[in-house]
């Protein structure tokens, strides 16, 4: 079936971004942002800026959770291959050693520890950064290379949601984030990459 | 711009990592340029100089997967090599990377920014190279697979877990898998900020999916600094386990002049010392080819010699501990096999390596010398030279002459071998030169973290603070 709207071509409205030219008053920015009425807001920065998840009030990242659970499920996981490999399915009598040589197999359970805890790592920086990132464009080119920015998204329309959205004005919001020191100030559009 | 004269004598209050006064967008331009320019003559020259001497040592390859290893020196009782010496020697030098990344993040070495990215590349590519050493080593390399890696099988046959040289196989390929995903994590926004900066629409899709679409959106640095922060806490562990497990090789055997204690502290040292020595040779030569002198400052190659000195008189130390330990012992073996490697049938070596690793760098006492970039060069080259004697000192005197003098005999290299270490040479080079060409060799993401940072002052057009 069809939708009943037809898709228009024109790209849907991100927010408003304002530019800052220093990290400083970008700090100052952000929790000024924080503390407004705009709750849906991001940073773009061409490097981590410290401070800044603080400004932000974002909650620490839940990764080393998912670090440790794997970096043991491989201590673990290493333990139980090489006893029963050396115990269970073909013991051999090695060097006179008994069959479970623990001390023996202790590199390879702290190897498989790190090897297993590190690609963890990885693929859930990768899931929680919801990379990799195909269907939106990045706003500007000199936010990777020497600018800083803070987006002020517009509000998520829910159809379903029996209350409308609030309005969103982005006159008001580019006036926002010009009074907290942006230099520069324009529409954004949800882009794909290619 | 500061380029407002300063004092002389005026010194900075807070060390500077990047000179010249650089800001953010001409750190981009200075580290994206190499990338985006046809390659210089001398790139040029020294790729096809790489590729003639991998072509060298993979025909002599193909040649001895054809004949078999007897086309090498190895025979009873030196049944290890040039092949384990090479191996020994590149993994050695895959350690400074993961040092400066991991080891200097977590002590939060702020000059490690300019270096760290070039030194995390040459880890991966040494650690390759070391890997064709030791699989090709093995003969039958087409088997290897199923001699090294534990596979499920109806046979139920596993490798034998209580071998060092299974541990080995642990430990090196746990060390490449974990380097390259630390590595391709710091690149991640710096891929971004060379896509951004692309002309031309192939290379910037080729970017963007490089990238993983990399917007430098703070939820997303917030991740990343954890993950990165992760990341070191593990490879610190992991880099000083890799070689110690690569000693285990030696120390576990009862070979006199293996079986000893102090290896895996001596060898990590070790590894240390000639992976710093490796990073100052290649990045004298790239700072220089790809003009990145003010993100590799004189302080930074200073810093580096002085890691060399350190290490190259811990490495002295355990020298002359092996000796009076071989002494103390009261093993009448022990005591021969360290007589013999200092004044047997393989003196030179001995002493070519003593020379290179603990007298030479003892120049790095004076200022001077630790800021001339000539005389760095050839110390550090020195140093690689001496950290191959070192490998080969320990596994071929120790193996010449054992318990049995019935049972004596030497080694020397054929030309064969010789051939194989050249292009492995090569076949790192090829990979370090394409890495300078196509990645940006500088962290420009950490750089401009740590440099000089613009201010609210500057944005209201106040001067900025030199």
């Amino acid at each position: 079936m069809h939708s009943p709207q037809k898709q228009t071509d024109a790209p849907k409205l991100a927010g408003v971004l304002g530019f800052f030219e220093d990290p400083e008053t970008l700090i100052e920015a952000t929790t000024k942002v924080r503390d407004s009425e705009y709750k849906d807001f991001d940073c773009f920065t061409p490097f981590a800026v410290h401070g800044l998840e603080h400004a932000q009030g974002l909650k620490r990242s839940p990764i080393p959770f998912v670090t440790g659970a794997f970096a043991f499920s491989g201590t673990i996981l290493a333990f139980l291959w090489q006893y029963n490999a050396s115990a269970t399915w073909w013991p051999h009598i090695i060097g006179g050693k008994p069959f479970n040589s623990l001390p023996a197999f202790v590199p390879i359970m702290f190897e498989l520890s790190v090897l297993l805890g590190g690609i963890a790592t990885f693929l859930s920086m990768v899931f929680f950064n919801r990379l990799p990132n195909f269907s939106k464009r990045a706003f500007d080119p000199s936010l990777t290379n020497n600018r800083f920015a803070i987006i002020i998204e517009s509000p998520v329309v829910d159809e379903h949601d029996d209350e409308p959205a609030p309005a969103f004005s982005t006159e008001k919001a580019e006036q926002f984030l010009k009074s907290v020191g942006a230099t520069e100030t324009r529409k954004v559009y949800q882009e794909g990459w290619f | 711009m500061a380029t407002t004269a300063k004092n002389e004598l005026e010194k900075p209050l807070v060390p500077v990592y990047v000179t010249g006064g650089r800001t953010f967008a001409e750190v981009s331009e200075d580290v994206s340029r190499p990338l985006e320019t046809f390659p210089t003559a001398t790139w040029w020259v020294c790729f096809i100089i790489a590729t003639l001497a991998f072509a060298v040592g993979a025909t002599l390859l193909l040649q001895t997967f054809k004949q078999g290893v007897g086309l090498w020196g190895l025979n009873q009782p030196v049944g290890w090599g040039d092949d384990v010496t090479t191996f020994v020697f590149w993994v050695g030098i895959g350690h400074a990377g993961t040092l400066i990344s991991a080891i200097l993040f977590l002590f939060r070495q702020k000059w490690r920014t300019g270096i760290n990215r070039s030194a995390e590349a040459m880890t991966i590519f040494a650690v390759m190279t070391a890997g064709v050493a030791i699989m090709t080593h093995t003969g039958r390399v087409w088997l290897a697979a199923f001699w090294l890696f534990p596979y499920p099988n109806q046979r139920q046959l596993w490798p034998n877990f209580r071998s060092p040289l299974e541990w080995d196989v642990f430990a090196v390929s746990t060390y490449f898998t974990i380097s390259l995903i630390f590595w391709y994590t710091g690149l991640i926004p710096d891929i971004a900020t060379v896509r951004d900066r692309a002309k031309n629409k192939i290379r910037k899709v080729a970017l963007t999916i490089a990238s993983l679409g990399w917007r430098g959106s703070n939820k997303n640095w917030l991740h990343y600094e954890q993950a990165y922060l992760i990341f070191a806490g593990l490879s610190t562990p992991l880099v000083l386990s890799v070689h110690s497990v690569v000693s285990f090789d030696f120390a576990v055997s009862q070979v006199p002049g293996w079986h000893t204690t102090i290896f895996p502290p001596y060898f990590v040292a070790g590894a240390i010392f000639s992976g710093f020595a490796m990073v100052v040779t290649l990045l004298v030569m790239a700072r220089e080819a790809f003009n990145l002198k003010h993100y590799i400052t004189m302080d930074h190659l200073e810093l580096m010699n002085k890691i060399i000195m350190t290490t190259g008189m811990l490495v002295g130390y355990a020298y002359a501990v092996e000796f009076f330990i071989a002494w103390y012992s009261g093993s009448a073996f022990e005591k021969f096999t360290f007589i013999n490697r200092a004044f047997g049938p393989y003196w030179w070596a001995y002493w070519i390596m003593v020379s290179c690793n603990v007298f030479v760098p003892q120049l790095f006492w004076i200022k001077k010398f630790r800021r001339s970039i000539p005389l760095m060069f050839v110390v550090s080259l020195y140093v690689n030279i001496g950290m191959y004697f070192e490998r080969f000192v320990i596994i071929v005197t120790s193996l010449h002459r054992d318990f049995l003098p019935s049972s004596w005999g030497t080694y020397v290299p054929t030309a064969v071998e010789w051939g194989i270490f050249t292009g492995l040479m090569g076949f790192f080079f090829i990979f370090f030169l394409l890495f300078c060409r196509f990645l940006p060799a500088i962290a420009m993401g950490e750089v401009k973290s740590v440099m000089d940072q613009p201010t609210k002052k500057d944005a209201k057009g106040g001067a900025h603070h030199a």
